[in-house]
């Protein structure tokens, strides 16, 4: 039993995705939706929690979208996978649950 | 019967949102679901007493919650590193005590794993 | 197509232009028909209900939301719930309560219907998923 977490707000100015991060579990997903695609760049203030839950075995995904919109192609970090919406979908299915962190 | 988590996060007056979740909460009451609640992030402002918005000409939000356990919710959990981050303890809190379970981040996680669906606010 | 269709229901709390809250939802909406999922209710809260306002007059080179779930919901016979409560505060009102309250038009889209937040609920019981769209 597993978790998809979704964050749409972006790290630099809110607390959702650093909140997000402290509850994921090995097993759980994270997708960046909206703005929450910024939480996938380098600089992001929470891109070394990112990673360290990324290497527990959370995966984390940023809908293309919202990324390609925001023009941050070839900006995001090597843990972040892409996703379209039939991945978002692909997602919501796989696990039990979703939680919206917005 | 399903297991229904609300999650509510946010901080009440400022914006409609906590409300709002508190009204779909005690309008779940009538489905006979196994309902629980969790306070975290801002949400747990929503727990603080003496709260008076008539100023602001809104409604206590907090003047309902005591009565929760009437409408069905029996579960109610506060995330405790909500709490410590913002300065907050049992005693600052509108609930009795006995009516809510203080629990970590990892209990968090584990409490969303054991939903059938989560109703996120 | 999926294996093992499931049943989806969504949350949309964001007022269209305000927030992409409505447009991801639309968007995922359309992804998951498209996979072969059923979708069975929208549940429209918070500011999401502005997204009935038949009375939205977007620019042309904008998309139309508030018709594009029309025809998604008459295509898959998706249920269109705008919440009542949410509703008479923010001035969306069909023809029924236009006339209980007196007030001089009523402007629910074609495709959505009024009820109360027991909707949700109810979704959240009898849909496999439900995934909620914040602002």
């Amino acid at each position: 039993m597993s978790t998809l977490h979704t964050v749409n707000k972006s790290p630099f100015s809110h607390s959702t995705l650093a909140s997000c991060l402290s509850i994921c579990q090995p097993g759980d997903a994270l997708l960046l939706i909206e703005d929450g695609v910024y939480g996938a760049l380098a600089s992001s203030p929470q891109a070394e929690q990112l990673r360290a839950v990324h290497a527990k075995g959370v995966r984390v995904y940023a809908l293309e979208p919202d990324i390609e919109a925001r023009g941050l192609v070839g900006r995001r970090l090597d843990e972040v996978e892409l996703s379209d919406y039939a991945g978002f979908v692909r997602l919501s299915s796989e696990l039990r649950c979703v939680q919206s962190w917005y | 019967m399903k297991n229904l988590l609300f999650v509510s996060r946010h901080a009440p007056y400022g914006t409609g949102i906590a409300r709002e979740a508190l009204d779909a909460l005690l309008g779940a009451s009538a489905y006979g679901q196994n309902l629980s609640l969790l306070f975290m992030d801002d949400g747990v402002f929503q727990l603080l007493n003496a709260q008076n918005p008539s100023k602001l000409n809104q409604k206590n939000l907090s003047a309902n919650l005591p009565a929760l356990p009437l409408y069905d919710v029996e579960n109610i959990f506060v995330h405790s590193e909500s709490l410590r981050a913002r300065a907050l303890h049992a005693d600052d809190l509108v609930l009795e005590p006995k009516l809510f379970k203080v629990i970590s981040s990892q209990e968090v996680a584990e409490l969303m794993n054991q939903q059938d669906q989560l109703l996120s606010f | 197509m999926v294996s093992r269709p499931l049943v989806f229901s969504l949350a949309v709390y964001g007022a269209p232009f305000s927030a992409q809250a409505s447009q991801t939802a639309y968007a995922f909406a359309k992804a998951l028909i498209d996979v072969g999922h059923r979708l069975e209710r929208v549940f429209f809260y918070q500011d999401g209900i502005h997204a009935a306002n038949v009375l939205a007059v977007p620019p042309q080179d904008e998309e139309n939301l508030t018709e594009a779930w029309h025809s998604l919901a008459r295509e898959h016979q998706v249920e269109l719930v705008v919440c009542i409560a949410a509703a008479l505060r923010r001035g969306l009102l069909n023809g029924e309560e236009a006339q209980r309250y007196g007030k001089p038009a009523s402007n629910l889209a074609p495709g959505f219907e009024i009820a109360g937040l027991g909707q949700l609920l109810e979704a959240a019981v009898t849909s496999d998923r439900l995934i909620t769209f914040g602002a």
